[in-house]
């Protein structure tokens, strides 16, 4: 044997896929492209979101993480002159084809933001408020639907003394976890995070971290974020971005430890960025 | 512990400068422990003994110092990829090399003991598994500075050789005990000198592995090389 060559873990036969990033996908991303005017802000991404897994995009600003999760429930199609070419396939069918149903898509792809965004009724109202879009439940089963969300978001037992209370009346955290109860109220397959913690303090970015750990059992879920630590704590894969490319994708595991691209070693060591 | 280009934290760099410079300072040290050790098993000389013990105390020190190093490292910069496997890599390497510093300071303790034997035995097999031990050592320690996976890679080979040396010795030991048992106390020492320098090149192994996945990213897949087998060795009953 030649004294100078050894056998190392990658080239050694795969071992049986046990992670949780080799199921099915929810979402299949093929060769999408994203246009803002003439400015190429995606280029031919291919990229699976997991079910019931969480995906973390990471990247400098601008590099079209937030671009890529506005494709993902075709929020760009609020503003003129953003289009996407490609293919998103949410359970085989291409969501940003014409003909899509934009307000079922949004009710199957739900999306919190980086700053809280409570609409201005009480807290009750905000949940509701989504759900009577999508369905008519009757008073008990509204009720019932406004304690289910807020207890998966892990705000029931803070504001269930005060249902009736302006939403605006609730800390930045409190506001945050609302948010994100009035997205799962209307029962999405997917739910979009956009730096969903940026403006939190550590304790409130804890909890949503927690709860994004809980609500994956039952959500696939896309997390765009600047926190480097927040992604490796909370993405089961993740996705390093860079100048509107995927670059690297793995599991966070590979992409911390040991990532295979130059630029995502460079971006994630804080050598770039 | 290099990589591409410099950190936006400049500060970051020069952490990683000092903690370089601070395992190479502790190989080098342990690299001289074992030198002067077996030097003075080996030419009787007991004169460096001293030496050897007092070093171990700052090899001791120098270990705690990295070890809080990292400690702070890991805290204050929360390092990725590359610089946390380097890290890491750094905090066992150095408790690997005290380790093999203790192993150096037992034989030196034990050469004066010898000297007052003045013992005849043929120490060629001895001499022979400490050049092959200082310079697995030595090209660890180098390695080390010059993140050079081929040389790593050489050493963690070259254990199989240290092994079969280290098995021979234990096994002509023997035989000079069982021809004259007045050899017994010399030879039961130098059969704890020889399980020195043979575990001393274990602690080369080691390093090697963990360097490899320091650099590379990816661990060894390899099976180990076989290791010493001196403990399975019978000496039939008397009739």
């Amino acid at each position: 044997m030649d004294m100078n060559t050894i056998t190392l873990a990658t080239e050694m036969p795969a071992r049986a896929a046990a992670d949780v990033t080799a199921r099915p996908a929810r979402i299949a991303v093929r060769g999408l492209d994203f246009f803002y005017g003439d400015n190429r802000a995606l280029k031919s991404i291919n990229i699976d979101f997991p079910d019931r897994t969480v995906t973390g995009l990471i990247g400098p600003s601008g590099c079209g993480k937030s671009t890529l999760l506005r494709v993902l429930n075709r929020m760009y199609d609020l503003y003129p002159g953003q289009r996407a070419t490609g293919e998103v396939l949410l359970d085989g069918v291409n969501i940003i084809a014409a003909g899509m149903d934009l307000n079922e898509l949004r009710a199957r792809v739900g999306m919190v933001f980086q700053k809280p965004t409570p609409f201005p009724m009480s807290i009750a109202e905000n949940i509701a408020f989504g759900v009577r879009l999508h369905e008519k439940l009757s008073k008990t089963d509204m009720a019932e639907r406004i304690e289910w969300s807020l207890t998966r978001a892990a705000l029931w037992t803070e504001v269930k003394d005060r249902l009736d209370k302006p939403a605006t009346g609730l800390s930045g955290g409190q506001q945050q976890r609302l948010c994100i109860a009035r997205s799962i109220a209307v029962r999405p397959e997917v739910l979009l995070l956009d730096e969903p913690t940026s403006a939190l303090d550590p304790i409130s970015t804890l909890k949503i971290e927690e709860l994004i750990d809980e609500l994956k059992k039952d959500f696939t879920i896309a997390i765009v974020t600047h926190n480097m630590q927040q992604a490796a704590r909370c993405a089961d894969q993740v996705g390093f971005m860079y100048l509107g490319e995927l670059v690297e994708l793995g599991t966070a595991e590979q992409i911390f430890t040991a990532p295979r691209a130059q630029r995502t070693r460079e971006y994630i060591t804080g050598r770039f960025g | 512990m290099s990589s591409t280009g410099e950190h936006l934290v400049r500060s970051f760099d020069q952490d990683l400068k000092k903690l370089r410079g601070m395992l190479a300072d502790m190989g080098g040290m342990v690299e001289r422990q074992i030198a002067l050790a077996t030097e003075a098993i080996l030419q009787q000389d007991t004169a460096h003994v001293a030496s050897v013990l007092e070093s171990d105390k700052r090899v001791d020190a120098l270990e705690q110092e990295i070890e809080s190093f990292v400690i702070r490292l890991l805290a204050l910069r929360q390092p990725m990829a590359d610089d946390l496997r380097h890290i890491v890599a750094a905090l066992k390497i150095s408790t690997i090399l005290e380790r093999a510093g203790d192993y150096a300071a037992n034989v030196a303790k034990r050469a004066t003991v010898l000297a007052q034997y003045g013992s005849t035995i043929n120490m060629a097999g001895l001499t022979n598994l400490a050049r092959l031990t200082q310079r697995s050592v030595h090209d660890i320690v180098t390695a080390i500075g010059t993140e050079d996976t081929a040389a790593a890679t050489a050493v963690w080979r070259g254990d199989q050789a240290i092994d079969d040396v280290y098995n021979a010795i234990f096994r002509e030991l023997l035989t000079y005990m069982m021809e004259d048992p007045r050899s017994i106390t010399p030879c039961t020492h130098l059969m704890f000198i020889a399980k020195n320098l043979e575990r001393i090149g274990d602690k080369a192994t080691n390093i090697a592995e963990i360097l490899i996945y320091a650099i590379t990213g990816q661990a060894v897949q390899d099976a180990r090389p076989k290791g010493a087998s001196s403990a399975y060795v019978a000496v039939p009953p008397l009739p």
